[in-house]
Parts: structure tokens; sequence; C-alpha cells
């Protein structure tokens, strides 16, 4: 009975149109169950069984990667309800927790993700490093994970903030600051204000949008934190599973 | 492992817009790698992944059950909180700012970490130990990417445990509502140590300074090179000496440490434009 009903929906006309195999119970659509999917297909159609060992990788990549999605899942439901407007945007984050119908689930959620993230893309760095993974031919691939650390980073430092507290505007403030520092280019940096770099045209300016922290820094932050780094983060994630399907995989697979 | 690659047939050429993938049997196409003994992704593989996932989610919901993201009072830039602390994972760098002058900690420091972690794999020119987990076999590698992230974890904890109000010491057991008599530590450059000590002028003094920063770079640059002559040949010239600078400049993070926590030296390199 359960049988011919799941043969009635894989063999429908619908079913068919969407997914090109039958279910993976045969090797054969096994293989095409990975490599017609666009999701699964950054896998490969096989491996050594030896590569299933946890005890090498310790998912630490695959669980960056989780952590990722349910900060872009949070993340956006968030969005829903964030105004990014100083004179909106602390009570938008009051509302999520005394108002909102799992606003507190969904904040908290996307707050410790965003935690664990930086912890494991560190962890996941280290394994790589210990392996000895990123020695040729995969040098660039680890650049290219360089590039999604200090993303990382940005995107945890960018959304601190949003809730427009105060620990989220003294962070900022106070790194911020550190901008004007930068040499040559800020204004208290050194060579900085001989080169004509002052409150108003330095790198601090153009981080902020203005000398403090204010709206035009807040909308900055947003759409940094909400867009640009996100979708940084993607396309260098993309090039990162192309590099490990490309150049192998280091591990005993 | 590479010897037992099918033959290459047609060899790659630039003359030609096309190439050959090589011929194997058994069903596995895996490159350079033996076919032996290899599982199917789906459903070996995917169901390890959905494990971890699901291991992930049940941590972050077990997690934020005793443990909510912390909302303050209202921005207020007229009142500073004191002490102010950097998320845990900048609480390094905040840090280095009592060691060092902010163009240097907040700007200069971590652009050199960014760079000198994407040239790592450039500048390590040990070719064991891709694969498996080994320190025997490139003690040295390890050595660095250790000591680098053990100084960044070292100055977190330091952060966010042993700093108090005016980022100020305070130790688990001092009053962390009392402010220390910032009197207490006077910093003094290097050279006004020289002056003292030999009764020179102070421009003497700073050139003491000058040449011990500058002989800490060469001698630490040449001595090696003779010492561990096979290490410098593999290297060769350039690459030796981008990873003299960035190991020089990491040893010099921790000395600076040492010399500020222990004998309150504020600079060793003073100039008209910076100070180190
Ligand atoms: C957003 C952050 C990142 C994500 C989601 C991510 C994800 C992954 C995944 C899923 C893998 C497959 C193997 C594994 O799970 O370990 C991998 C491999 C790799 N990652 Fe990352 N990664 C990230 C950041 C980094 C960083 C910071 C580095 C190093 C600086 C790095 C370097 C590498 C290298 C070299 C490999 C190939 C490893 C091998 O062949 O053994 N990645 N990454």
């Amino acid at each position: 009975m359960l049988q011919k009903i799941k043969n009635e929906i894989v063999e429908s006309q619908i079913f068919k149109s969407v997914f090109r195999h039958g279910y993976p119970d045969n090797d054969l659509d096994r293989a095409y169950a990975i490599f017609s999917s666009v999701f699964l297909h950054i896998h490969p159609v096989k491996v050594r069984r030896s590569a299933l060992r946890m005890r090498y990788t310790f998912c630490l990549g695959g669980i960056t990667l989780f952590l990722f999605i349910i900060l872009s899942v949070t993340g956006i439901w968030l969005m829903f309800y964030y105004t990014p407007y100083t004179g909106l945007a602390y009570r938008n984050i009051k509302d999520l927790q005394f108002v909102i119908f799992g606003g507190n689930l969904m904040r908290d959620l996307h707050r410790f993700a965003a935690h664990g993230m930086v912890l494991f893309v560190w962890l996941h760095m280290t394994r790589v490093f210990l392996t000895g993974a990123y020695k040729a031919p995969r040098e660039f691939n680890w650049i290219v994970g360089v590039v999604l650390l200090v993303n990382t980073l940005v995107l945890s430092w960018t959304g601190y903030l949003l809730p427009w507290d105060q620990l989220a505007y003294w962070a900022v403030t106070v790194g911020a600051k550190m901008a004007s520092y930068t040499p040559l280019i800020g204004q208290n940096g050194p060579w900085g204000p001989q080169l004509g770099f002052l409150p108003t045209n330095d790198i601090m300016f153009m981080l902020l949008g203005g000398t403090v922290v204010g709206q035009n820094a807040l909308i900055r932050f947003y759409v940094l934190h909400c867009v640009v780094l996100p979708l940084v983060v993607t396309v260098f994630l993309a090039v990162h599973f192309w590099r490990i399907r490309k150049d192998g995989f280091s591990g005993p697979l | 492992m590479d010897e037992k690659v099918t033959r290459e047939i047609f060899p790659r050429d630039s003359r030609k817009s096309y190439g050959l993938v090589e011929l194997m049997k058994k069903t596995a196409p895996i490159v350079k790698k033996e076919p032996e003994d290899t599982v199917y992704v789906w459903p070996n593989l995917l169901m390890i992944e959905i494990i971890c996932a699901i291991l992930v989610t049940v941590g972050l919901m077990v997690l934020i059950q005793f443990e909510h993201a912390p909302l303050r009072s209202l921005a207020d830039p007229s009142t500073t909180p004191n002490p102010m602390r950097a998320p845990w994972y900048f609480l390094g760098l905040q840090e280095l700012l009592v060691y060092f002058d902010p163009w240097y900690a907040g700007v200069v420091l971590p652009g050199m970490i960014i760079a000198g972690l994407m040239l790592f794999p450039y500048l390590d020119v040990n070719p064991k130990g891709v694969g498996y987990y080994t320190y025997s076999e490139r003690k040295f590698a390890v050595f660095n990417y250790s000591f680098g992230f053990a100084i960044w974890w070292i100055t977190i904890v330091i952060g966010t445990y042993l700093r108090g109000l005016d980022w100020q010491w305070y130790w688990p057991w001092s009053n962390h509502l009392e402010h220390m008599n910032p009197a207490l530590v006077t910093l003094i450059p290097l050279h006004l140590i020289f002056v003292n000590w030999f009764h020179v002028s102070e421009g003497v003094g700073k050139l003491f300074g000058d040449i011990i920063f500058i002989g800490y770079f060469a001698l630490g640059t040449i001595i090696p090179m003779i010492i561990w002559k096979p290490m410098y040949k593999a290297m060769g010239l350039w690459r030796y000496l981008t990873f003299s600078f960035f190991f020089l400049s990491m040893m010099g993070v921790a000395l600076k440490i040492v010399l500020r926590l222990l004998f309150n030296i504020k600079y060793v390199l003073v100039t008209p434009w910076i100070n180190i």
C-alpha cells in the first residue's frame, strides 16, 4: 500500500518535473540525487569511507555554514520588525523583547548563533591549519577563508550597533575612533593631519557618514549588516566550496 | 598515491581548446585518488550533516534558555560606560591599546594579522603534514600559529576578567567599584631610563632606543639566517625576509606586553612622528 502511494508520487509528472530521478534507493538515483540538485551538488557523489570519520573535520566548517544559515533566516525575520532610525530602533528591540510573539526567541537565536559563528569559524580555521590543509594546492582557498573570517567579524561588529543601546553605541564609537588613527588617512593618525585629513573628511567620517555615531552611521551599518556583507560572504562561500571541490579535499578522502 | 593515476593520454596543451578526462574503471570520479572503498554521499554523508545541524540547533535552544541577548539602556552620547568593553572577539585588540598607541594596536596590527594569515601558506615551505594531524613533522609552523593565537586569547581573557574601572588591572578579589589610583603606575619611555642610568642627554637616550629597536629586527633576521642555513636556503631571500618581519613583529608584541607589565616601559622607539 505504502509502496503503491510512493510509486504514484515518484512516477507523477509533477515529481518528475522537479526531480529528474527516482527515490534514491539505488546507486544510479543516489548519484542523480546529488549532482542534479543545485543544493546538494556541492558534494561529490561518492566519498571515501574514511572521510566520514568525524575526527578529521569535526564538522566545523559545516557547523559554521549552518550557523550562517540560521543567522540569515532569523536575521530576515528580525528585519520585519526593525527600523534603522535612531528614534525607533531601540523601541523596536524592546517590542521584540516584550510584545512580539517569538521575538525573544529569534533575537536570542540570532545573537548566540552570531557568537557561535565567530567561535566556529576560528575553530574551523584551526582545524584547517593543524591538518596542513592550507598547503599547495589549497593556498588560495585559505585566503578565501581569511576573507570569510574578517567578514564574519565585521558582520558581528556592524550588527552590534543596531539595537542602539549603550552597549551598541559605545562599542561602535570606540571602534570607529580607531579608524581615525589610521596612518596617512585618519585625522589622528601619523601623517594624517599633515596630509590634510580633518574630522570632516577622513576615513572615520567616511565610515560613519558624520563626525559622531548618529543616524547616518546607523543606516550605513544597517545596509552593510543586512545586505552588503551577507552578500559578500555568500559569494566568497560559493568560491570556497567550489575550490574545495576543484582542489580536492585534503583529508583521508 | 599519485603514481597510481591512470596514464594521461592527451596532456594539457594551450594550442588545444579541449582536454580529455582520464578514464578509470569502477564507479567513483575522484581525481588522482583510487576509487576503492567509497560510499555514496546520499545517505551516508548527508545523514552526518543533518545530525550535526540538529545538534547545533539543540545546543542553541538549550543555551538560550539560560542566557538572553543583552539590551542596556537607550544609547546616550553624554554618559560613557566605565569600563567600556568591546565585544569579546575584539577584546584582545582593545587590551593591546594598553601596550601600543591606537594607530598601531587598532589599525596596523590588525592589518598585519590579516596579511600574515593570508601569507602563511606561501611562507610555510614544509611540504609535510597535509591531510592529518601532526605536530612532530611541522613543529615550527604549529608554534607560530599557536603563539599568535595564544596572545589573542590571553588578551581576551585579561580584557574580560582582569580589567575594571578606567581599564585598570583588577584582580577578581579587588573591589571593582573603587577607582584605582592612576599614580600607582607611572609609565616611562625607555630613553628616560637610559638618561637616568648613564647620564646622557635625551637625544642620546632616544638613539639607544632606536638602536635597540632596529637591532632587534636586524639581528633577529640575520642570526637565524646564519644558524639555520638550511631553513634559509629552503625559503629563499624574499620569503625569508617577509617571514622574519612578521615573526619578529609577533614576538615584539609579546615582548612589549612583558616590558609594559613588569617594567612600566611605555615606548621603546621614540620619534617625532610615531612611538612604539
Ligand atoms: C564563513 C566561514 C566559513 C565556512 C562556512 C567554511 C566552510 C567550509 C566547509 C564546509 C569546508 C569543508 C570541510 C570542513 O567542514 O572542514 C571547508 C574547508 C576548508 N576551509 Fe572553510 N569555511 C569558512 C571559513 C574558513 C576560514 C576562516 C579558513 C582559513 C583561514 C578556511 C579554510 C578552509 C580550507 C583551506 C578548506 C579545505 C580543507 C581541506 O581540504 O581539508 N575556511 N570550509
